[in-house]
């Protein structure tokens, strides 16, 4: 691109060839009014405020779209300009219900800024006003078309960027308003409730309805913090009136999320101010809980814990970390639990989620972590996405994806449920839950069989190749299509689409790695991409989207009973002596229980207490009936916890702790990204940040933990941790930094492996097909697979706090395919008993054509209708990991 | 609930513009001609078979006079207001139209005889005032005329 001169308003500017004379102006400091215009979305120069006066032209142009020239002279504020400008703002203001004094945006509304900045206060114009009615149609937006100026930039980001197009203009001339489909309530259509038609809203069309009447614009103390809720990591901005959260925006140029973000990150904050926070710490006596002095709780936690440490050693006790947790917290547990207590028992969620993906990658590649980054998954030429909900788990991923497929990918979904994304997807592999293996056996087999592998990476990159050739052999088409019950035909036209496009990427989550074979499945994502040579390069790469806010984080920081922070293993002796040194105390060399062998630990004796941080196990451990119970026979428990959680009531002592808003930290996304948070609360009552509490305990057990700030944990955390090695809070700027930085001079990776793998070279683990340990029979003819909707979080204790969210998503569902809806005489909304072998539960039918016949699916959300009293409690050989994904279940009507 | 005899008639329609690249406007038309309106539940059915979101649906067939939304009656009379016909006294024939009928412009009869639209002009300024009952041309009116005018069509 060449570079262009001009002048505008005198100051010569030199910009990019093809920019407009709007954005040229800003490179200079020259804002130039606008409505219609927002710099993330196309511009529809439909409010013409943005005119300017170009030398040479005889009417003034649209700067927001009109391109710069060479030798340009622009006027950006004349007379003639101005006089132009006025008038528009006259017209608008005709038709406007100038009820500034009671709006909710006044202070921040661009109509109002600009009549101020013009000294326009009132209109020649006066006739007839629209007066449509404040529609209330849904618990989160409110819309007054009353006050809309028709700019059209909701219509935009509701049509190019969440690709929804659920508003559209309709009527005409004066009666013109923007609208849904047939004036359907916005509960009817396939809005998603992301706001973020709201969050571009240039005047009080669009406002939060649980915003109103809580303060005027210019009241709120605005904080810029990171969203706890999922692992892509958007930067959010806290609203602040009286300690209270009023709403939620987000800054436009987050590295992220760019500003958008979903409807947990929108309007899902309510928790924060629950009046069921915990307060103060309580202990349990005679079965009920009472509140205690910090120094009462504290002093009972240490001698209890020194008591069972001292009768039975430290491997009795065992520790559950939490990925809500920041790293700095992640890493004062693990230290704790090893330094203080003397075990490797720390694990934490993540062996729930991504722990195959951590074996299996690390393998694999020798880094377990998401190779790129989610802004490259755009300018992808194909993305494959198998065994993630990408739009209800991971929203602004998804955003990517389908901005992808606008740009001209191929998009291919491998997923048994047919989720939104198969709605954008040109080829949807729709196989039998559990079959994965098989499925991408048969895509390199077409690809090898093609010749369409990249035998140029294959040799200089990689390892172990004939091994993979031999068993992918077996995977005809043919043969594949009988396991996976996927035509040959689309495995084929998937194969030569993902190794032909040059720039492919691999998108996963959970239908991967939640199977007893989850690092197989890892694994043979690994090989495909290793096969087509698209590791290693921009836009490609094999990419495990991560569940939690701080999944990521929790494992490099070494919540986990095998390794150190950074993935170093605890059986190192070298590694370990310098943990040793730097911590001042000898560690134990053996690794530790992860999360369901703690559980199964407790049945035979082996763990007698345990200190969980932020997770809430009865809910979302497998096998809900065997957790608890195994939990009530600890003889002591610990939690640590924003809410009384199904957990925190079966413990002993229950510590009150910060959540997200209430502290400092750092948080590490699912692209390896570390971004610090902010404090932009004090936490209610007595309630303390875990690190703080963490801290406390630690003194108390004679281990001095002495940080001042979370900053200063960080400084230990980079002296003992290679890739964490350059990260400081000085240098986590507006961006954060991606890890591997290794250095305070090193700018952080993009994408991981570029001319050579983290382990050398990558090597193949070829897999043969294993079908899934509990397969549906006479008994129980369906299978049960789990998961996660939109609009709630994991056990639902953040968002089922939030009136709104419960409003619209209030209970757990069984979604039934119509056709077994027919089969077992079931209705919609009717109540059924789900049985498995491990338990039963009774919950509202829903008949929805995303689960495919034979197959039901439930959420793990909601403690009344737990699927997770349903799941099996088999484990992958490798990485522990449950089988969430696949367990037999039957149906039965009530009566 | 579309019955099946029109989902058919809709099918072949869309069916015939399989491969036109923007066929909405002209796929309203046909179904339009097919039911006589275009009822809710079909704009949802369109926009399910032809992938076009319903709020675009929405926009096209409320931006458009052609296109009706509710049922329309068996004939449709249009009122000239243009120029001419409005110097000439078109107001008076509207005022008596809607006396007879009972309804205001862009109102079809609840026994869904007529229905009654104003038209800009209807190129034939030299009838003015004018109106038109489906094909036919009534020139030169009286209000005192209008009322046979509209007996003939209800005895059809």
């Amino acid at each position: 691109m060449g570079k262009v001169n001009l002048y505008i308003d005198g100051k010569e500017v030199l910009a990019e060839e093809g920019t407009t004379i709007m954005e040229a102006a800003k490179q200079v400091g020259i804002e130039i009014p606008h409505l219609c215009y927002e710099e993330r979305l196309s511009p529809l120069s439909s409010c013409r405020l943005c005119v300017v006066e170009v030398e040479g032209m005889e009417k003034l142009v649209t700067s927001c779209s009109y391109p710069v020239r060479e030798g340009m002279k622009v006027k950006t504020d004349t007379e003639r300009v101005r006089k132009a400008r006025k008038l528009i703002l006259e017209l608008l203001i005709s038709n406007h219900p100038l009820d500034c004094m009671t709006c909710e945006k006044s202070g921040n509304c661009l109509l109002e800024k600009y009549a101020y900045e013009l000294g326009v206060s009132s209109s020649r114009f006066q006739g007839e006003k629209i007066n449509y009615p404040v529609l209330v149609d849904n618990p989160f937006i409110e819309r007054d078309n009353k006050k809309c100026i028709l700019c059209g930039r909701c219509v935009s980001v509701c049509s190019d960027v969440q690709q929804c197009d659920v508003l559209d203009f309709a009527q005409r001339g004066f009666d013109t308003l923007i609208t849904t489909g047939l004036n359907k309530p916005l509960t009817e259509t396939n809005c998603v409730f992301c706001g973020n038609c709201l969050s571009v809203c240039p005047v009080g069309a669009l406002v939060e309805r649980g915003r109103k009447g809580k303060g005027r614009e210019w009241e709120f103390k605005k904080v810029t913090t990171i969203c706890p809720y999922c692992g892509c990591g958007c930067q959010i901005t806290l609203h602040i009136k009286d300690g209270k959260v009023v709403k939620v925006t987000s800054p436009p140029d987050a590295p992220v999320n760019s500003g958008w973000l979903c409807t947990k990150g929108k309007f899902g904050f309510e928790f924060i101010n629950s009046s069921d926070r915990l307060t103060s710490p309580l202990i349990k006596e005679d079965g009920k809980f009472t509140k205690v002095s910090w120094e009462k709780a504290l002093n009972f936690i240490s001698t209890r814990l020194n008591e069972i440490k001292g009768k039975y050693g430290g491997d009795s006790i065992a520790g559950l970390s939490s990925a809500k947790c920041t790293n700095e917290e992640n890493y004062l547990f693990q230290k704790f639990m090893r330094a203080v207590i003397g075990t490797n028992n720390v694990d934490h969620c993540a062996r729930l989620c991504h722990s195959s993906t951590v074996a299996g990658l690390a393998r694999a590649f020798g880094s377990g972590a998401m190779t790129n980054s989610i802004g490259e998954l755009s300018k992808a030429n194909c993305i494959l996405v198998t065994g993630s909900n990408t739009s209800e788990t991971h929203p602004i991923v998804a955003l990517q994806i389908k901005a992808a497929v606008k740009n001209g990918a191929t998009l291919i979904v491998a997923d048994p449920r047919k989720i939104e994304l198969t709605g954008f997807a040109h080829i949807w592999l729709r196989h039998r839950p559990g079959t994965d293996v098989a499925l991408f056996n048969g895509l390199m087999w077409v690809i090898l069989n093609e010749g369409l592998e990249d035998r140029d990476f294959i040799e200089k990159r990689t390892e172990n190749f004939e091994s993979l050739q031999k068993i992918v052999e077996e995977y005809t088409p043919q043969k594949v299509e009988k396991i996976t019950g996927v035509p040959a035909q689309d495995i084929i036209k998937a194969a030569r689409a993902y190794a032909k496009s040059g720039k492919s990427s691999i998108v996963y989550a959970m239908g991967i790695t939640q199977h007893t074979t989850g690092t197989d499945n890892v694994l043979t994502l690994a090989n495909l991409a290793m096969l087509c040579g698209m590791v290693g390069k921009e836009s490609c790469g094999v990419n495990p989207l991560r569940g939690q806010n701080n999944v990521q984080g929790a494992c490099d920081m070494g919540a986990l009973p095998d390794v150190y922070p950074g993935y170093q293993s605890v059986s190192d002796e070298r590694v370990r002596e310098k943990f040793e040194r730097e911590w001042g105390t000898s560690l134990p060399s053996a690794p530790g229980l992860t999360v369901v062998e703690m559980i199964h630990a407790i049945e035979d004796g082996r763990i007698k207490a345990m200190y969980i941080m932020g997770e809430n196990s009865v809910l979302s451990d497998p096998n809900a009936t065997r957790t608890k119970a195994a939990l009530e026979k600890l003889e002591f428990l610990i939690v640590q916890d924003i809410f009384m959680s199904e957990t925190a009531d079966l413990a002993d002592v229950v510590l009150p702790a910060a959540c997200f808003a209430e502290k400092d930290g750092t948080f590490t996304n699912t692209e390896r990204r570390i971004q610090k948070l902010s404090k932009a609360l004090n936490p209610p009552g007595e309630a303390r940040a875990d690190w703080e509490i963490i801290c406390s305990i630690s003194e108390k057990m004679g281990y001095p933990m002495q940080y001042k700030h979370p900053a200063i944990i960080m400084e230990e955390i980079a002296s003992l941790t290679p890739i964490y090695a350059g990260v400081s809070y000085s240098r986590l700027g507006k961006n954060g930094l991606q890890w591997p930085c290794t250095s305070s001079s090193h700018p952080g990776t993009l994408y991981l492996h570029k001319d050579k793998f983290t382990r050398g070279k990558g090597r193949f683990y070829p897999a043969l097909y294993k079908p899934p340990e509990e397969l549906p029979d006479e008994e129980y003819p369906f299978i049960l697979s789990t998961g996660r909707v939109l609009f709630h979080f994991h056990t639902g204790t953040m968002t089922r706090k939030v009136k709104s969210i419960s409003q619209i998503y209030p209970e757990g569902l069984v979604e039934i395919n119509p056709d077994d809806a027919g089969l077992l005489n079931v209705s919609q909304g009717e109540i059924v008993r789900v049985r498995s072998r491990r338990g039963e539960v009774k919950v509202k039918v829903k008949i929805d054509e995303k689960s495919p016949p034979g197959v039901v699916f439930m959420t793990f959300h909601f403690a009344e209708s737990l699927a997770n009293i349903l799941t099996i409690d088999a484990l992958d050989p490798v990485a522990k990991i449950p089988e969430y994904k696949v367990c037999a279940v039957k149906i039965e009507k009530l009566q | 609930m579309i019955s099946s005899g029109d989902r058919e008639k809709i099918d072949e329609v869309i069916e015939k513009y399989r491969d036109d690249p923007g066929p909405l406007i002209s796929i309203l038309q046909e179904v339009q001609n097919i039911i006589g309106y275009l009822p809710e539940e079909v704009l949802s059915y369109l926009s399910r078979k032809l992938k076009v979101p319903e709020s675009k649906i929405w926009g096209v067939v409320t931006f458009y006079s052609q296109f009706y939304l509710e049922p329309r009656g068996k004939n449709t009379i249009k009122v000239c207001l243009g120029t001419a016909c409005h110097v000439k006294g078109a107001g008076k024939i509207l005022d008596r139209l809607k006396e007879i009928l009972r309804i205001k412009e862009g109102e079809t009869t609840k026994d869904l005889n007529f229905s009654l639209e104003t038209v800009r002009c209807l190129g034939t300024c030299f009838l003015a005032p004018v109106i038109m009952v489906n094909k036919d041309y009534f020139g030169k009116l009286t209000p005192d005329r209008v009322e046979q005018i509209i007996n003939q069509y209800r005895k059809d």
